[in-house]
């Protein structure tokens, strides 16, 4: 019979496509993106953070945010957490009686929350518009409101919950921080380091940054050394590269190396952060997630281009489809052949 | 090859209690929409950062199209598998799909923060083919041009306009060849909407054959949809039931659940996350809810002589249809932000608000349906039914 | 001494002669009276206690020594003007030695010296200015051919209280300062503070110069409860260095919003923003400048106001041993009630009302659900029956393909 034979064709065509799904890991794998070599980013020390919020404070008239409010006060900018307008804020740790600063047990420990601006970030491989743009040259992930839809699949998305949307509005937009790169051509850079008073928050080529970290982790904890504050420069920095950037250059002071956590969180996360951090307190009771060196970027757009790429496969199932339904379609007005072989 | 059944329109009157009852329940949802547009997302909806998504998005469109499988499935089954038998369930399935997803579209725009930028996921300067949303928008928007050409035989014969529906006929086999293929590819991508999202999403939920979950259960979902739609239709409209289709149908739907379970445990296995279903935890316990409802279908309609009887296969669809919302809502809100070591501290229960504008999207379902049943040829005739 | 109500003293005899006294109003006598508990830090109604304790008890004796100092201590007594302090040292205390003031030299000093402290045994109050050479037995610092260690010894056998008046005396302050030559140790003379010459704890009063209110304040409260006031671990008064500085400064504000001055001269420098920046030490050093501003200088008047970074010079380790531009650590690093938690709870969960309609939904589906499934069955069953009758034995036909 005529339906057995066409029944194994239609298995064959309809399995293809459920049988691409189970095969994502072939030919177009796509590899965890890399840092650009001229990735700007942050280095946040915990140990060196006096939890002033003069970069939460900062960040806020950077960016044209307003306060806050959480309390019943009305009268401070208080923010819970990072909001649609809220970019950059100080978080912090705490434990039982809270006596020591940077201990776990009975202590306290500052962290800041603002992009980190992934090597490989989810919320660019998630935004159907590309109003999340990764730049190519300074791996700032940027945010274009003119292109954006409002999915907010960006904020599903990031592991670290940085994009926020502005849910009060009628045409709210997703916030999150840029690195300041709207100050760049003026010669500031990101607020949050320019004002910071103990250099915790330090603004920088991320390859300098992780330099400057991994130099910290060597020292022993209570040893003085130099801190730079500000702007790290690199470490032979040309004259015309440096007076790109305003304001002092050598702002370094003397201070403690704290007691450090032997890891540099950002390094290899989702294949690293162009933002990197240092703490006393274990990373994740300090908010921040276990993250494999393996993006989540990666394993999705390798399942999406694996099943789509050069829309090859779609193509030949369709072709299989089409040739089995022109076969089994019958016009209505033939009706009356309808049950004949 | 396929026998056609005439359809017919079945008549009567157009006001009743169900029709008033959606007509208000719209109503609702209108004034709530209204609210939403002038005063945005926050005014309406318990949306925060921790829960981009509610439920707009995971009932309106992930399980709003997932319903609205019927269509896809029984379309597949009959001209795919070259099951001509089944083709009287075609066209009220279809119909059923045509409204879940053109809902499931317009219901996006609800929830889009900034709905006039719309278009730029089709621009190719803005587009971003990396993105799973980008395949999904596209191909649930393809498909809803396909359905649209797929019924529209039913208005060419309602009007009368033969020629023109001659001529459609001709090239139908092509739509229906893409009605078959674009649900496949934004069904199992409504699954990997979930793989971006990495470590947020608990490891009961996150993984790499989601696609594929999610592929096999709307497609058993798909005919789950069929026998219930069929049931109430037939109870509503005091109509015979086309057992002698919907048995078989439902052999077809549990073979595809059974495949589905495999892979389901299979993978689970494999990534060794089957751990996470004995934690003592809200996600474990929907977990089991989920997989209850996955296994119910088994129970009640394992036995040839349960699937006679049309209250077992009533309840077999409806524990289907569950299983998906349960598999589905797991994923995206149960399941969400509690992956590993990972918990920022949001809460999120829908709104009132919130829930009616659902509720007022699922009404206009039904509005359509028994206005477009009761006046157009979709329902296969009633003669024809109680023939066999 | 039970009197809680200061008014009712004004017309009190003993008041109105101690007035006289100090050459003040009545009322600007109860004022200051009143500025002395409050300094101190003392509850409502002990200012009645105070000024009838000033005003009717017998002055102590005070002997007061010079060490290793700038007298800049004394100096800060000096322009005092509260009342002024020719009134203080006279009426409020008898200041029977005291190398600055007196005008008497030689061995009629020396004499004034033991005849007080005879005449006052076990009463009197030791003030010790300046820091005390240790090295080489003591030979830096001499005075009618004692060391200063013979003579702080001597002077403090018979005292009723000891007080290290500056922070050279408190525990070595700027002589002790180690200088920056390869392998050393100590300061070239080595040296120290009271206590550590005593071998015991002494009331320390540092500063440089101190508040001369903290003094006063320290003396008034020996004199109106016979003890003195209690005090940290280094021996300051509580009630004038249980803050830092920075609590209470009023560039604070500036600090918190994150506005400093990076440079001085800049332009936040001339807005009047946070010194935190230019190695301002108020974060790390307790003392009450930021409270009742510095000295008797006059209104808003203290380094942090006048825009030079404290130095913190009330607090060992800190002052004239950090440099003045390096960067103080903070020391009230404390919960700050604004910050956020690493998890905060947010987020609207489910309301009564939402659950309900969830619920009322929910229901009414499974409801309804439950009624086509009972009609159903129904139906199945009659016309299973129908069909059994009809068909007799012929009923397991199936439908099935």
């Amino acid at each position: 019979m005529a339906t057995r034979r066409d029944f194994l064709k239609g298995c064959l065509a309809g399995g293809a496509a459920a049988a691409a799904a189970v095969v994502p890991e072939a030919a177009c794998a796509r590899d965890t993106l890399e840092r650009p070599a001229e990735a700007l980013g942050l280095l946040y020390d915990a140990t060196l953070c006096v939890g002033c919020q003069a970069c939460v404070a900062a960040c806020k008239r950077a960016n044209h945010n307003p306060a806050e409010f959480t309390t019943v006060d009305h009268l401070w900018d208080a923010p819970l957490d990072t909001s649609g307008h809220t970019f950059n804020l100080i978080k912090m740790y705490r434990h039982g009686t809270m006596e020591t600063k940077d201990a776990e047990e009975n202590g306290f420990a500052f962290m800041k929350t603002s992009c980190m601006h992934c090597a490989d970030p989810s919320c660019v491989s998630a935004c159907p518009v590309s109003a999340m743009r990764k730049d190519p040259e300074t791996g700032i992930v940027g945010y274009d409101p003119d292109a954006c839809i409002g999915c907010r699949y960006c904020v599903a998305a990031c592991p670290f919950g940085i994009p926020k949307y502005q849910y009060d509005s009628p045409t709210g937009q997703i916030g999150k921080c840029e690195l300041c790169r709207h100050r760049h051509q003026d010669g500031h850079y990101s607020a949050c380091a320019e004002v910071c008073p103990t250099g915790a928050t330090l603004f920088g080529r991320t390859d300098d940054l992780l330099a400057e970290a991994k130099r910290r982790l060597a020292l022993k904890p209570g040893e003085w050394t130099t801190m730079p504050r500000g702007r790290l420069p690199a470490k032979n920095e040309k004259p015309e590269d440096a007076a790109k950037w305003k304001g002092i250059v050598d702002q370094s002071y003397q201070a403690q190396v704290g007691n450090y956590q032997q890891h540099v969180y950002g390094e290899t996360e989702y294949g690293g952060t162009q933002v990197l951090k240092l703490s006393a307190v274990n990373f994740q009771k300090a908010g921040l997630p276990d993250l494999p060196p393996k993006s989540s970027a990666a394993t999705s757009e390798t399942i999406q281009h694996t099943l789509y790429g050069g829309l090859m496969m779609p193509i030949a199932v369709l072709a299989g489809l089409t040739w089995v339904a022109k076969r089994n379609v019958v016009p209505e007005d033939d009706d009356k052949k309808g049950g004949q072989p | 090859m396929s026998a056609h059944h005439p359809a017919a329109p079945v008549g009567g009157k157009l006001l009743n209690t169900a029709t008033l009852v959606s007509g208000l329940l719209v109503a609702a949802m209108l004034a709530i929409l209204f609210v939403r547009f002038i005063f945005g997302l926050g005014a309406v909806t318990n949306l925060n950062d921790g829960y981009p998504w509610g439920i707009w998005v995971v009932f309106d469109v992930v399980i709003g199209s997932a319903f609205a499988c019927g269509g896809f499935s029984v379309a597949m089954l009959v001209y795919i598998f070259n099951r001509g038998e089944y083709h009287p369930l075609v066209r009220p399935a279809l119909l059923a799909s045509l409204f879940g997803y053109t809902l499931a579209g317009v219901g996006v725009i609800f929830d889009l923060g900034r709905w006039w930028n719309f278009w730029h996921i089709f621009w190719p300067g803005h587009a971003n083919p990396n993105s799973v949303m980008f395949e999904v928008a596209l191909c649930i928007s393809a498909y809803i041009l396909v359905m649209w050409i797929e019924f529209s035989p039913v208005f060419l014969e309602k009007w009368g306009l033969k020629a023109e529906k001659k001529k459609l006929e001709r090239v139908l086999f092509f739509f229906i060849a893409l009605g078959t293929l674009l649900p496949m590819m934004h069904q199992s991508s409504l699954g990997t909407l979930l793989v971006v999202m990495g470590p947020q999403v608990n490891p009961l939920w996150q993984t790499p054959v989601v696609p594929l979950l999610y592929l096999l259960s709307a497609i058993a979902i798909g005919y789950g949809v069929v026998l219930f739609e069929t049931c109430v239709a037939s109870s509503a409209y005091r109509r015979q039931i086309e057992m002698h289709l919907l048995q078989p149908m439902a052999r077809v739907m549990l073979g595809v659940l059974a495949v589905f379970v495999v892979v389901r445990f299979g993978d689970m296995i494999a990534r060794g996350a089957l751990g996470h279903a004995f934690a003592f935890s809200l996600e474990a316990l929907f977990f089991w809810l989920e997989t209850i409802c996955f296994l119910l279908p088994f129970a009640l309609a394992g036995r040839a002589a349960d699937r006679r009887n049309p209250a077992r296969l009533f309840l077999a669809g409806v524990a289907l249809m569950l299983a998906g919302v349960l598999l589905r809502v797991n994923g995206f809100l149960i399941g969400y932000d509690t992956g590993v070591g990972v918990d920022h501290g949001w809460n999120y229960f829908p709104s009132i608000a919130e829930m009616l504008v659902t509720m007022g999207m699922f009404a206009i379902e039904v509005l359509g349906y028994i206005v477009i049943t009761r006046r157009f040829p979709v329902l296969p005739r009633a003669e024809a039914s109680a023939a066999h | 001494m039970n009197e809680q109500n200061l008014l009712a003293l004004e017309d009190d005899a003993r008041i109105v002669a101690a007035a006289d006294r100090l050459a003040m109003s009545r009322r600007e006598f109860l004022q200051f009276c009143t500025a002395l508990a409050a300094t101190l830090g003392l509850p409502q109604g002990a200012e009645a206690a105070v000024a009838e304790a000033v005003a009717a008890k017998k002055r102590p004796s005070v002997i007061w020594l010079h060490f290793q100092e700038c007298t800049g201590c004394t100096e800060s007594m000096l322009r005092a003007e509260h009342p002024t302090l020719e009134k203080l040292i006279l009426d409020v205390i008898s200041l029977d030695y005291h190398e600055t003031l007196f005008a008497a030299a030689g061995h009629q000093v020396e004499a004034a010296r033991k005849t007080a402290m005879a005449e006052n045994k076990g009463q009197y109050i030791l003030v010790v200015e300046g820091a005390i050479p240790t090295k080489d037995g003591g030979v830096y610092c001499k005075i009618g051919g004692k060391t200063a260690i013979e003579l702080v010894k001597e002077c403090a056998a018979d005292a009723a209280a000891v007080i290290a008046i500056g922070s050279c005396a408190s525990w070595g302050g700027m002589p002790s300062t180690i200088p920056s030559i390869p392998g050393a140790t100590s300061s070239p003379t080595g040296s120290s503070g009271v206590s550590q010459v005593l071998g015991k704890p002494v009331v320390t009063i540092p500063g440089c110069p101190p508040n001369p209110y903290n003094f006063l304040s320290t003396v008034v409260h020996f004199l109106t409860f016979g003890s003195l006031p209690a005090v940290d671990s280094q021996g300051r008064p509580k009630f004038a260095y249980s803050r830092l500085i920075h609590e209470n400064c009023e560039r604070r504000a500036h600090f918190d919003a994150g506005r400093f001055a990076m440079q001085f001269g800049d332009d936040g420098h001339r807005k009047g923003y946070c010194l935190y920046k230019l190695g301002c030490k108020g974060p790390e050093t307790y003392a009450n400048c930021s409270v009742i501003l510095f000295g008797d200088a006059g209104a808003g008047t203290w380094p942090v106001a006048c825009g030079h970074p404290c130095i913190g010079c009330t607090e060992q380790g800190v002052g004239f041993q950090k440099p003045i531009h390096s960067l103080a650590k903070l020391k009230n690093i404390e919960p700050s009630s604004f910050l956020p938690r690493i998890v905060e709870e947010k987020g609207v969960g489910a309301s009564l009302g939402a659950a309900a309609v969830l619920a009322a939904v929910a229901g009414a589906a499974a409801g309804a659900g439950a009624m086509v499934a009972k009609n159903l069955g129904l139906s199945h069953q009659a016309e299973e029956m129908e069909k059994a009758k009809r068909d007799g034995s012929k009923a397991n036909e199936s439908a099935e393909v």
